[in-house]
């Protein structure tokens, strides 16, 4: 048995009700899980259900109990292991906010080019970019801002989806 | 009012006729009284009034074990929800399906702090399998419905269905219970037959095969519980059982090896530890019967058994994992063994039994008689003696040294007459639980073996058995300690007996007669077989006070942190003995 720890990402679909949300989050404090990253939102109006998607970290053993115990949830439609299944694709978003004047302005822009990040808004000494994709890319990409003047940053944690026709 | 217009109370109390409803523990208060008017106006249900909301989820639990149907709870907003978690929290662990209704105040004062008000949604989403807020007068029969079916339906479970004041008095349609397929709800009953293949590989090609039956077994129903006898009969291998479980298989066979785990016998935790392929029906790996977990069964094989995925590869990884109800399993596997040729070589398991014969022999169950003072393992022989054969005898208890000897000294042929809390371990538990069991078996003798500390915790529902005349025996192993924690001290903390010593005690002849029930005491040896026959003839609740040896300490033991051979046993025994480690130390 390795206790190596791993990091997996799920796709729950549930009900789109009051509640379901704290279950979720309940169940992985009270199990003591760790969470890196949890997105919700509605994604069926009519049958009234959201994807969750949700990025843990753990041994072996508790991966496995975390895709169990989700599919307990009475709510739950789903449980899908994306990491176990097979080729999926994970993004995440960020808005960046790069303060500064000069040098270093046009730098931020410069950088921004090269990662396709999109300057949304502008001021004569701000910018705000979104990005969009893996989080190792949009890591990197806060990584150089960092030294190009970002004073503020809003990420939306990861949503995804298994890649080919089949759908989880 | 049109014809198909109801007001909400009266929808909760034909919901609950419905679904075969007969008797509710409830305990009434502001929140609540529009259900409690519907009462007063109707026949079909019953309604026992409780004297503490706690020992209403408790008599829920106790009738719903002895009758295999899901106990109901009715109580107030605020003190009367947080009064009823520990019994919720209960069911939860022991898998035990109960349907609690809550009151709650108007759905335009939720979040005010409003008069009683509590989250108890939010209180009790962990204690819960599943909870309500019905917040839509619309939903309220469907979802009183639908939470009678999580709650019985796959690993059984208690359910909270919280009710605001104003959808109890507002006027709506009712709708009766459907058939048919839950949205997201459906747990697995069916096994995968290729597991269930690879598990009868594993069983025809076994050395040492045994089988570890749990409470999933009396949960799935009495169709399991003949299933297993069959299965194991059929095979002629081993069973064990853990303190859940006890019942499913007659314990007066020749195959049963008794209770394993950290109060188990001898032969079935040294098979446990010794076994080559371990058959686990029904049963969850629990922390009292794994003890160390890198020493457990170590060289085994495992097939696990279970309507829960997240109950296997828990705590130990199993070899063949088995998702489904045991009676479909069990019926499955029967086919596939009867169909095979191969059977396990005699040999094999004829030394397989001599050496279990030898683990027997210890007699690890032996205690020194003694002819001035009652042992507590005594007065149980002698209680044993006194109901042994009879189908209707029910027994529960409270939690601590009068527990284990009580699953280890009275043999339980039958499913469904053993109540017992096992995984909360709740002191408390065993009065209110018998005064349910009594409900549901009114001629039945109903016994709640209990220790002089526990049955101080709700001891208030002797009122209640009052009330309703209903004949519980209390059965009380006074040890003048709580025993169980004393026991530890002794073992773990040098015979330090911080406040472990229960002075000041009632006196319990008289507190019976306080509560109109009849007192009896016994404190010689010589005095328990007439006290035992008197409680058993009074057609009126006892309370029987029966002084044990102070002293007595509760073996086999297996300490926390310490392999199954590595178990403590009682003086008249001898040997092996586990030191406990510093790490064992830290655990429960
Ligand atoms: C003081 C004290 C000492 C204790 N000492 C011991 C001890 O020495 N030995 C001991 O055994 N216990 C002991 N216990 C009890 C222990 O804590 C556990 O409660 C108990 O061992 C659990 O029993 P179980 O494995 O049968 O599981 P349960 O809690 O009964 O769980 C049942 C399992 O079966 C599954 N299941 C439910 N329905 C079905 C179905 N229809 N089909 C298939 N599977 C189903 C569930 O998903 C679950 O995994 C002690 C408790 C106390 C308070
Ligand atoms: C509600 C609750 N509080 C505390 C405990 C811890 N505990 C376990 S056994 C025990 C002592 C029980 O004493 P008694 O009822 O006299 O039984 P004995 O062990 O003496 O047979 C205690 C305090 C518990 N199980 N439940
Ligand atoms: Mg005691």
């Amino acid at each position: 048995m390795s206790e190596q720890l791993r990091r997996h990402t799920f796709s729950v679909l549930v009900d789109n009700e009051a509640g379901v949300l704290a279950r979720v989050i309940g169940l992985f404090s009270s199990r003591g899980y760790n969470i890196e990253s949890l997105t919700v939102a509605a994604i069926d109006e009519v049958a009234n259900i959201s994807r969750i998607t949700v990025v843990a970290s753990g041994t072996e053993m508790v991966i496995e109990q975390i895709k169990h115990q989700l599919g307990r949830l009475v709510p739950v439609h789903k449980v899908t292991d994306l990491t176990m299944e097979g080729p999926f694709l994970a993004r995440e978003l960020a808005l960046v906010k790069v303060a500064g004047t000069g040098d270093k302005r046009v730098e931020a822009l410069r950088v921004a080019d090269i990662f396709r990040a999109r300057a949304v808004d502008t001021s004569k000494n701000s910018f705000v970019f979104e990005i969009s994709g893996t989080t190792e890319k949009i890591d990197a990409f806060i990584q150089l801002m960092k030294d190009l003047g970002l004073v503020e940053l809003s990420r939306t944690g990861v949503v995804a989806i298994s890649r080919g026709a089949a759908t989880t | 009012m049109s014809t198909d217009q109801m007001t909400g109370a009266e929808i909760i109390l034909k919901a609950l006729a419905d679904q075969g409803v007969e008797v509710v523990f409830g305990y009434p208060g502001g929140a609540v009284l529009p259900i409690y008017d519907a009462f007063f106006k109707q026949n079909a249900i019953r309604h026992i009034l409780v004297r503490q909301e706690g020992g209403a989820v408790h008599a829920a639990e106790g009738y719903a074990r002895s009758t295999g149907k899901p106990g109901v709870v009715l109580v107030t907003s605020g003190p009367g929800a947080t009064n009823a978690v520990t019994g919720l929290t209960d069911a939860l662990m022991d898998s035990i399906p109960v349907v609690c209704l809550t009151g709650q105040v108007a759905t335009h004062l939720i979040g005010n702090d409003a008069f009683q008000e509590c989250d108890t949604v939010g209180i009790t989403r962990p204690c819960t399998k599943h909870n309500y807020l019905v917040k839509d007068i619309n939903d309220l029969a469907r979802v009183i419905h639908e939470a009678f079916y999580v709650a019985t339906s796959g690993r059984p479970g208690p359910v909270v269905v919280d009710l605001p004041k104003d959808i109890q008095l507002g006027s709506g349609t009712y709708v009766p219970p459907k058939a048919g397929k839950h949205k997201s709800y459906r747990p697995q009953v069916k096994g995968d037959i290729g597991k269930i293949r690879e598990a009868v590989e594993l069983l025809v090609n076994a050395k040492r095969p045994l089988f570890y039956s749990g409470g999933g077994v009396i949960n799935s129903g009495p169709n399991a519980s003949k299933l297993l006898i069959d299965f194991v009969k059929m095979t002629g291998f081993p069973i064990t059982s853990t303190l859940l479980g006890l019942g499913a298989y007659p314990a007066s066979d020749r195959q049963f090896l008794g209770m394993l785990g950290m109060h188990g016998t001898y032969e079935a935790n040294l098979a446990m530890h010794g076994c080559d392929v371990m058959v686990a029906v029904g049963s969850r790996f629990d922390d009292r019967i794994t003890g160390r977990l890198d020493a457990f069964a170590p060289n085994s094989k495992k097939i696990h058994i279970d309507i829960d995925p997240s109950s296997i590869n828990k705590n130990v990884r199993v070899d063949v994992p088995i998702v489904g109800d045991v009676a479909h399993v069990l019926e499955d596997m029967i086919k596939l063994w009867r169909a095979d040729t191969r059977r396990p070589r005699k040999e094999a398991i004829d030394a397989w039994w001599q050496q279990i014969d030898q683990w027997r022999a210890r007699d690890c169950l032996r205690y020194k008689a003694s002819n001035d003072i009652i042992k507590p393992q005594y007065a149980l022989e002698r209680l044993y003696a006194a109901i042994k054969g009879r189908d209707d005898a029910y027994i529960t208890t409270e939690v601590g040294q009068h527990q284990m000897w009580a699953a280890q000294f009275l043999k339980f042929e039958k499913p469904n007459r053993w109540m017992t809390s096992g995984g909360l371990g709740t002191m408390g538990y065993g009065l209110p639980a018998a005064m349910g069991v009594q409900v549901a078996h009114p001629d039945a003798l109903v016994i709640d073996v209990a220790g002089e500390a526990s049955i101080l915790m709700n001891i208030q529902e002797m009122s209640t058995l009052a009330q309703y005349r209903l004949p519980v025996k209390t059965f009380i192993l006074n040890n003048r300690y709580m025993g169980m924690v004393r026991q530890w001290q002794e073992l773990l903390h040098g015979g330090r007996y911080s406040e472990s010593y229960m002075d000041s005690l009632p006196d319990f002849v008289k507190l019976a007669e306080a509560f109109g029930a009849v007192g009896l005491r016994a404190s010689k040896p010589s005095e328990v077989d007439d006290l035992i026959k008197e409680m058993i003839k009074v057609k009126k609740p006892v309370i029987a006070d029966i002084a044990v040896d102070q002293a007595e300490n509760c073996f086999p033991m297996v300490p926390s942190g310490a392999a199954h051979n590595e178990m403590i046993l009682g003086d008249e025994v001898g040997e092996p003995k586990a030191r406990v480690t510093d790490a064992g130390l830290a655990l429960v």
